[in-house]
């Protein structure tokens, strides 16, 4: 499947002394790594190749109290709002769509992608962020790029490329109940490591993931970078078109028939080579949580915290989260949960957590942000009546946004403090100076809230 | 980008595996929407303390890393996110070229783009690298050989483009755009 998408973009082939051209179909950007990128465009006097093929919107810096969205409060960092303000300037004066910070279509840039049906089978998509790799869960090829290729996209709608290595995943029979893709794309990291994909695009297969619903593969792609691959993609299937079949602007009638004969064509064919191969049984899985520093050290929820011997950086890890070698993670005092983020953001994930959270209050002491991905999951959240759930049983309800996933407008985990988190990334300081952050699923993070501690939450689905 | 076919450093050695972006630069730092002055906050959390004076047993504030020019990391360097902000503050910080076994994919792109060199090299020249701090090493990019004061030279790979854009001060811009005839011929294929 990835070479038939790379070889149907390819637009000047690659040799020894050049790499590919790659055509790009499609261009997400957001506040913070594009500014310096229109900059080098207005340096040299260039347009934007393919404002059609480009789309903007605002989500990492953004607020996410509704006063500073909607109302007249002033956006607390100064910084961002400024960056907010450049977004702006630079898609009117460059002619790009924006979904500004009061667009009721605006949302975290991989939330978006999906919901608008802009997201389609065996395209190739950019975006100066590393969970650009969620919109492989189409069977796009959609990887994370840095400023200058932001550029160079902006610039000539391609990018130079060489050609990545094929890793196929395996994965075999069905997840458990209350094990979710969350665990198992944790499940995989932990088998393969942070590094175990360097160089390669991942692709996800066997029938745990042809069972999964599309929120699902997208949580499972999206952290296809923490397993060190740029991309991750899955086969579309029916799944895949009822999906993107009568989201706005996905093609309609004979263009969305044409456009289905293209997509039934992507699948890897039998017998396919990949340079790499895992297997993994989900029925294996339990659910996962993180007791390190990357997402690569993690553990069944009932299992106790590995010991490793001579390993400094293990260790300093360990020291970091304020946690013991041998001891369980289960049970473990939490401070803040957060549910959101690109990774867990969508409407099925506020739906697990307000299955666990309906009729409970959260312990004393936690605060519970729940931030949806986009304004249009928080709309329909809010239909559901989630948002009634959320309220009663405590938890803190915003405007969607990337917030406490990285911290960068001001949505962070005190010092010290233990977060249960449905985040991508639990690097040291990732979600303030000092927080701990511990990943999990939705469910997880729920059943946490309530009890204030590292919770399975099957203890509280089945009781 | 500056051109660069030789340098000749000494070492700053940070042994930690996995050093992700989130440590090369906080996410708090990137709401600039320049690319200067991002070298005062390279590894803030490992490099200042909660008031913010640096800590003198980080390896870069120590005087003798000062001037150092290559940084020689733990495997898998530069994992993490796509913020090209992380190179950005390495080469204001002063930093050339970094070594390690393994660098991420993005951020050895993001690298590449700005005439920071990554330089991968085998296990027993990354633990004499590491046993050995402040050591004075010599890259080459002509020959793509980095030659240890022991008078072992290793080889490194590097893109055959990625070099000449290197050895050249060139950016891959220029390139792209002169593919233009061949993209519109590629759209037009397409329809």
């Amino acid at each position: 499947m990835f070479e038939k998408v790379w070889d149907r973009h390819v637009v000047v082939p690659e040799t020894a002394d050049t790499p590919a051209v790659l055509f790009i179909d499609l261009h997400l950007t957001h506040e913070v790594t594009s500014p310096q990128a229109f900059q080098v465009l207005r340096e040299r006097g260039l347009p934007v190749r393919r404002p059609d093929l480009t789309l903007a919107t605002m989500d990492h810096s953004t607020p996410t109290r509704t006063e500073q969205v909607f109302g007249n409060a002033p956006i607390a960092i100064e910084s961002a709002a400024k960056q907010i303000r450049e977004l702006e300037k630079n898609c009117a004066e460059f002619g790009v769509e924006l979904f500004g910070l009061r667009h009721n279509l605006r949302g975290i840039v991989h939330i978006i992608g999906p919901e608008l049906g802009l997201t389609r089978p065996g395209s190739t998509i950019v975006c100066g962020d590393s969970h650009t790799s969620t919109h492989g869960a189409f069977g796009a090829l959609a990887f994370g790029i840095g400023t200058t290729e932001v550029g160079h996209v902006l610039a000539t709608q391609c990018l130079l490329q060489r050609r990545p290595k094929t890793f196929a995943i395996e994965v075999s029979n069905a997840l458990a109940a209350g094990v979710t893709a969350k665990d198992l794309i944790l499940g995989i990291i932990g088998r393969i490591g942070v590094a175990g994909g360097t160089g390669h695009v991942f692709e996800y297969r066997g029938a745990a993931i042809r069972a999964l619903d599309m929120e699902a593969r997208m949580t499972i792609c999206n952290m296809s970078i923490e397993g060190g691959a740029r991309a991750g993609m899955i086969a579309p299937d029916e799944t895949t078109y009822a999906y993107l079949e009568g989201k706005p602007r996905a093609p309609r009638g004979a263009a969305w028939d044409e456009a289905l004969a293209r997509w039934r064509t992507l699948p890897t064919d039998e017998g396919a080579k990949f340079d790499r191969t895992v297997g993994i049984d989900a029925a294996t899985l339990e659910p996962m949580i993180t007791y390190g520093t990357n997402p690569g050290m993690v553990v069944p929820i009932s299992a106790h915290i590995p010991e490793r011997a001579g390993d400094p950086a293990f260790d300093k890890a360990l020291a970091y989260m304020g946690l013991t070698a041998g001891e369980p993670i289960r049970n473990q005092p939490v401070n803040v949960v957060f549910l959101g983020s690109c990774t867990n953001g969508r409407l099925s994930d506020l739906r697990a957590a307000a299955q666990v959270l309906r009729g409970h209050r959260i312990a004393k002491g936690v605060h519970l942000l729940i931030v949806p991905g986009s304004q249009q999951v928080r709309r329909e959240a809010e239909r559901e009546g989630l948002d009634r759930i959320f309220i009663e049983a405590g938890a803190d309800w915003r405007e969607s946004g990337c917030s406490m996933c990285l911290g960068m407008n001001g949505d962070i985990v005190p010092k010290g403090e233990y977060a249960v988190s449905t985040s991508n990334r639990n690097f040291e300081g990732r979600q303030g100076v000092g927080a701990r952050t511990l990943l999990a699923s939705p469910l997880t993070a729920a059943a946490s809230a309530i009890r204030g501690r590292v919770t399975d939450p099957r203890e509280l689905l089945n009781g | 980008m500056q051109a660069l076919k030789t340098l000749r450093s000494r070492t700053v050695v940070l042994p930690s595996t996995n050093i992700d972006t989130d440590q090369i630069i906080p996410a708090r730092f990137l709401t600039t929407t320049t690319r200067d002055g991002l070298g005062a906050s390279l590894f803030a959390d490992w490099r200042y303390d909660g008031a913010g004076r640096p800590r003198a047993d980080f390896a870069l504030n120590q005087p003798a890393a000062r001037g150092c020019e290559i940084l020689v990391a733990g495997r898998n360097f530069g994992c993490g996110s796509s913020r090209e902000h992380a190179p950005w503050a390495l080469l204001d910080f002063g930093i050339r070229a970094v070594i390690s076994t393994e660098i991420a994919d993005i951020f050895r792109n993001n690298s590449l783009k700005n005439g920071l060199v990554p330089v991968i090299v085998d296990g027993a020249t990354h633990e004499w690298l590491l046993g050995n701090p402040l050591a004075e090493v010599a890259l080459d990019l002509e020959t793509c050989t980095l030659a240890l004061p022991t008078g072992i030279t290793v080889k490194f790979p590097l893109d055959a483009f990625a070099r000449y854009c290197l050895l050249n001060g060139v950016d891959e811009l220029g390139f792209l755009m002169s593919k233009e005839a061949e993209t519109r011929a590629w759209e037009q294929r397409r329809g």
